[in-house]
């Protein structure tokens, strides 16, 4: 048992000798063990600070952040994409709204073109009827005075050729007479 | 090499017998972490439909770690997050604030990195054996090998596990320190060789600045990366 106490000693002392040595003789550094404990220990703490604050302060709130933004946007995503179905109905429905409004306003103006030519025709036809009255009452207005002509034109015939007789010759010539004369010529006339 | 320097700062701290000062390391932990914490938190302070140039800087970083983690070590490992999440974080500031001229890089230190690779390995190791119990020792020995070449294999397994906290913590314990050394020689050429003929390594040294930021994106994403990659080996065991 001593025996190996004293061989585990010797060893140290050979093994840091040797390192010092290297240390003194300008070889590196990083093999001179005077702050190996030193480093290592404010490795440890320095590490384990750096671990606990990032693993339970920092690192959950980065992951959250990420978290709540991948959320977010899926969600802004989905609105978007059923705002777009909505836009897309109402679009349909505005279209079928005016293609119905078109039939509407199609049917509506052949319906009024209609009664209007049907009131067109009434009122023409009326309007026929009381010319074709109108004519008729003037044409009977017409044949009367075709009637009456000759007998007036007789009658004033006789009173001129009387009155140029008298003026003439200045005698009173029988009324019989001068009618039978014109009545004469008058029928002359007409057979010619 | 006096970048690599750690130095006392303020008084000598002892806990027992064990020196706990706080030195420039300390220091520039202390600075990466408030930093850390002060960007993300601003970061996730507000939350807005549209991020805002800090907000976007977190939630980037966060869905970035988090496709990383899914992609590696799939479903099962989210409740280690925060861990992934906080190492990449913690080693990609230190490399960060290491390439600010007269900082010190905290991962440029094997203690530090071995430390988390080892904190890695251990945790990963409990984590494989809670899940899986004794079967998590399958994962030395992989399916479909022939019977003959099966101990070889198995010691070969066994030797690259164990060899995982090492590799994962001087790959980049290496390349910070490496990447710093260089531009510290070509620094030191550019004023060696003076107006005459230290043009060449000045170029050099702004070729290298840009690569060494690079880098140091690239380890930090490295370790992360592989800290995955044996979480998946521990969570999902089928090799």
């Amino acid at each position: 048992m001593v025996k190996k106490i004293i061989f585990k000693n010797l060893i140290v002392y050979f093994l840091s000798i040797n390192f010092v040595q290297a240390a003194e003789s300008g070889g590196m550094p990083q093999l001179d063990p005077e702050f190996w404990v030193s480093q290592i220990f404010w490795l440890v703490i320095t590490f384990g600070i750096l671990y606990l604050a990032l693993s339970k302060l920092i690192l959950p709130k980065i992951s959250d952040n990420l978290e709540t933004r991948k959320s977010q946007v899926l969600d802004n995503l989905e609105l978007a994409e059923k705002q777009r179905n909505e836009s897309e109905s109402k679009l349909k429905e505005f279209d079928s709204i005016i293609l119905k409004s078109k039939i509407d306003a199609k049917n509506l103006f052949n319906e009024s073109r209609k009664k209007l030519l049907d009131d067109i025709n009434k009122k023409r036809e009326k309007l026929e009827e009381e010319m074709d009255k109108e004519v008729k009452i003037i044409e009977a207005e017409i044949n009367e005075l075709k009637k009456k002509s000759p007998e007036r034109i007789n009658k004033i015939a006789i009173e001129t050729s009387e009155d140029l007789i008298n003026q003439l010759i200045g005698a009173k010539v029988n009324n019989s007479s001068i009618t039978a004369i014109v009545t004469d010529v008058a029928s002359k006339n007409k057979t010619q | 090499m006096t970048q690599f320097n750690v130095y006392r700062i303020g008084p000598e701290i002892k806990l027992g017998e064990i020196d706990i000062s706080f030195t420039n390391a300390s220091l520039f932990m202390v600075i990466s972490t408030i930093a850390i914490l002060l960007i993300f938190n601003f970061g996730a302070k507000k939350n807005t439909i549209i991020p805002n140039k800090l907000q976007l800087l977190g939630e980037l970083s966060y869905s970035f770690i988090s496709k990383m983690i899914s992609d590696t070590a799939g479903s099962k490992a989210k409740p280690y997050f925060s861990f992934i999440f906080s190492l990449f974080m913690f080693v990609l500031f230190c490399n960060m604030l290491g390439m600010i001229p007269y900082t010190f890089t905290v991962t440029s230190h094997i203690i530090v990195t071995f430390v988390l690779a080892a904190f890695i390995f251990i945790g990963v190791t409990i984590i494989g054996f809670i899940k899986h119990g004794i079967g998590y020792l399958k994962l030395f020995v992989p399916s479909g090998v022939p019977m003959v070449l099966l101990p070889l294999i198995v010691v070969i397994e066994i030797i690259s596990y164990l060899s995982r906290p090492i590799s994962l913590s001087v790959r980049l314990f290496a390349n910070m320190m490496a990447g710093h050394t260089m531009m510290k020689v070509f620094g030191g050429f550019v004023v060696s060789l003076g107006i005459v003929g230290g043009w060449l390594p000045l170029g050099f040294s702004v070729a290298l600045t840009g690569l060494e930021i690079l880098v140091a994106f690239l380890q930090a994403y490295v370790f992360a990366i592989l800290t995955c990659i044996y979480l998946n080996d521990a969570l999902n065991l089928h090799h």
